[in-house]
This record gives C-alpha cells, structure tokens and sequence, in this order.
C-alpha cells in the first residue's frame, strides 16, 4: 500500500504532523504554492461528487500541480467493463498520484494495490472515507482546540454513512471520547464498526432515536444525510430521509460552544436558518478539507517546504 | 474396527465429530488414487468423540483453511512408519478464498480474478471480516 484506504492506516503521529502542515498552509500558503510543480493528480471519480473532487483538484492547483480525471464512470473505460485493477495500472501511467471515488466498497484499496503511484480513497461506497476524516479531525481541532475529552453525538444514517465510520474509527484513538449514536433503528452503526472500534477499545457509547433528548449532552453533533444511492428500496428511503432537522429550536438546548458539522452535501437534515449560528461549522469544514488534502498530497509524493 | 498403521502419509487427528466429511471434500480426497480412510466418531479422551482420516500419502494441504474450519485439529505427518512432524493448528490471520463476501457492494463481487481475502478480527468469537469491504463473514 502507497496511499491511503482507511484513516486507520495513519497513526496518530501521522495525523498530528498532517493537522500542523494544514494549520501552516492557512498562515503561510506561499511557501506551499509551487512544491507540486511539474506532478499531477488524476482525480477518477466513479461516483458524482462536488466537494471531494473539486477539494482535491484545487489542492493540486494550490500546491502548483495539474489535474486530470473523469467525473463519472459512464466517461470513463468503466462503462467498458474495464476493471479497477486495469484502469489502476493504466492511470499510473499518467499520473503521480490517484484520488478515487467508487461505489463498490474496496475498490480504492484495489486499485492502490495494483496502481504503482499512491491511490487516495476519496469515498467508497458505504465503507470508508478517510479525507473527510482528516477534515473533521482538522475542524475539531480548530474549533475545540484539543482532539480528547469529547461527547460526540453522531445523528443520521449511520449504517451507509462512510464519513461517519471513519470518523468514530479515528476518534476512538484518542481519550475520553464518548460517542451518543442518534439514527432510526434501521439505519444504525454497523456491527463491524461497533465491534471493531468501539467495543474493542470500551469506549463508552449509547444508541439512541432521539435528537432533542440527547443534543444537551454533546460537544460535537455530526449530522449526517440519508443516502438515497444507498438505499434498493425507494420506499424505505421516502420513509427515513426526513427522520432528524435540526432547526434552531433544537439547537437552542445545545451547550453554547456545541460544534456542529456535517460532511455535505445535506438535503433536509440542517434547516438553513441555523447557518447563521455561530456553532455552524459546516462551510468551515469544506475549506480545511482541502488543507488537509493539501497535506495529504504532500506526504504521499514526499514533499516538504 | 481396525485400521492398519500407515508408513508414510498424513494422519489428520482431533477432527471435531461430524466435520470429518466436510475436511474430506475442502481436501478433495476422492480424487487422491492413493488409500485414504475416514474415521467417525472414534473414541477419544479429550474430546469423547472425534473424526480421524488418514492419507497413504504426504500431500500438500493448506494448513490455514484447516485451521479455519476446526482449529483444534493436530496433522500428523508419518515417514518409514514413524511420527515425522506433528502441526496443531491455530486459526489463521487470514484466510485466502475460503470464505466468500456476501456483501453486494464490496469490490470483490464484480472485480475479476480477484482473491476472496478475510482477516482474523477476534480470536476469541472467531470473527473474520473482509479484507476490502470489513463485513463481517457469514
């Protein structure tokens, strides 16, 4: 493995010295502008995507690099039939590095086996999602000012969600973390995560349906959306899409400094009255995502300032 | 019943009673030329009952997906009718197109020549998940 699959494949370590180069590029972002000079990024996005990809692109640009890609598998060989393995091998080919985005879960790690330049899982399916991770992580850090002693209240799909994976893998490394799973009974965590993460690790957790009852406890609440692509069934998706709006009677019982965040794009499930409450951090979220991926970039193709 | 000793072969010993068919098929022993026997229910002190097979001769086996399937058993390898190599097996780290992924979204469902991979997560439940998609084996 060259890239990056699973936030799980960082060590803390690892995170930290990511999360200062993205706090150095937000202070000093010329010394980072042309360290890519001359590399590209191949951006194969098998999924639609607009923040991902668009984040992934404007890093290359900002640390001086090119980007080429596809936004969709119906323009690339995919549609073919051409493998993952052999759209790896022939992209490496082309590029210093892959980001990708593919539905089938484990597609990424496939390709970063075959690809002989480092493949990013930009978002696989319901599985993973590591680069909104670093994301969060950097958003937690900003906002709260530490990575421990935190309630997190996870509230949505949390079956399908990948962000939300990845983020309770990530945080469970870290001390006094609690996590409060909000989510209809059909859309709870999976067992693998679960057992993987949480009961491995005794980190304190409750599965919970109710918002409102819950929000006064949380330090951190994690929206999330109900992923109509997750779902075979249309009827169960019209069922629970609307289950959780946080609306800003809802945020009026939440601790004053309450972080709230979500990985976008949201349908229903943040009323737009609450972007203007200081403890929206959503948009913020955006913007060090692409710092992050910034940092992300640098490491896997070895470059310093 | 008796069942000769053999000179050289394989003694597969400490099967757990009723898998022994089950070994007998992942091994493809019907289509060994060479003896092979299947013992059922035999007597045993430790473990009251257990199923036994011996192979007239020293073939290669796949000692994971044994340990996989019944890691209490104990593999026998027998020269110039003497006790060669005695292997008891563990459950393996990872086990290679043994199990297969019943998840319709892992890449494994549609990503050709691509091998079946699971990883050991919990020894003591015997959890192994997939190695691409992290379901959990069914």
């Amino acid at each position: 493995m060259n890239g990056l699959n699973d936030i799980m494949d960082l060590s803390i370590g690892e995170i930290d010295e990511l999360l200062n180069t993205a706090d150095d590029i937000m202070v000093h972002p010329e010394k980072y502008a042309s360290l890519c000079k001359g590399k590209k990024l191949a951006t194969l996005f098998f999924e639609p995507s607009t923040r991902t990809r668009l984040s992934f692109e404007a890093a290359m640009y900002e640390l001086g690099g090119n980007v080429l890609g596809f936004s969709e598998a119906q323009s690339s060989s995919a549609s073919k039939g051409e493998s993952v393995s052999d759209t790896a091998k022939t992209v490496s080919c082309y590029a210093d590095i892959i980001a990708m985005r593919h539905p089938k879960e484990g597609a990424p790690k496939v390709a970063d086996m075959r690809a002989s330049v480092p493949v990013i899982n930009a978002g696989d399916g319901g599985h993973n999602h590591p680069t909104q991770t670093l994301a969060d992580l950097c958003t937690i850090r900003r906002e709260k000012g530490r990575l421990n002693g935190l309630t997190i209240g996870l509230c949505g799909d949390l079956m399908f969600g990948r962000t939300v994976h990845s983020l309770i893998g990530a945080m469970s490394r870290y001390e006094n973390i609690s996590f409060v799973l909000i989510s209809p009974d059909e859309l709870r965590i999976p067992e693998y995560v679960k057992a993987a993460y949480l009961a491995k690790s005794g980190i304190p957790y409750t599965e919970v349906r109710s918002l409102e009852d819950n929000i006064q406890n949380l330090d951190i609440l994690y929206m999330t959306r109900v992923q109509r692509e997750r779902f075979f069934n249309e009827a169960d998706y019209i069922r629970l899409k609307d289950t959780y709006i946080l609306t800003p009677e809802k945020l009026s019982k939440a601790k004053s400094d309450l972080c709230v965040m979500h990985p976008l794009p949201r349908v229903n499930e943040i009323s737009v009255s609450v972007d203007d409450d200081p403890r929206a951090c959503y948009f913020k979220q955006v913007l060090n995502g692409k710092f992050m991926r910034m940092a992300l970039i640098m490491k896997l193709l070895g470059v310093k300032a | 019943m008796i069942i000769g000793q053999i000179k050289e072969g394989i003694v597969i010993d400490h099967i757990t009673a009723g898998r022994g068919m089950e070994i007998y098929k992942i091994l493809h022993l019907d289509e060994k030329e060479c003896v092979v026997a299947m013992i059922k229910n035999a007597d045993s002190k430790k473990m009251e009952k257990k199923d036994i097979i011996k192979i007239g001769e020293i073939i290669d086996l796949n000692l994971d997906v044994l340990g996989y399937i019944d890691p209490g058993i104990t593999v026998n390898i027998i020269k110039d009718g003497k006790l060669f190599k005695r292997e008891r097996l563990k459950l393996p780290e990872r086990v290679f197109d043994v199990i297969k992924c019943k998840n319709p979204r892992c890449i494994t469902s549609t990503e050709r020549e691509l091998r079946q991979e699971f990883r050991l997560t919990d020894p003591e439940k015997r959890t192994y998940c997939c190695a691409y998609c992290d379901a959990f084996a069914k």
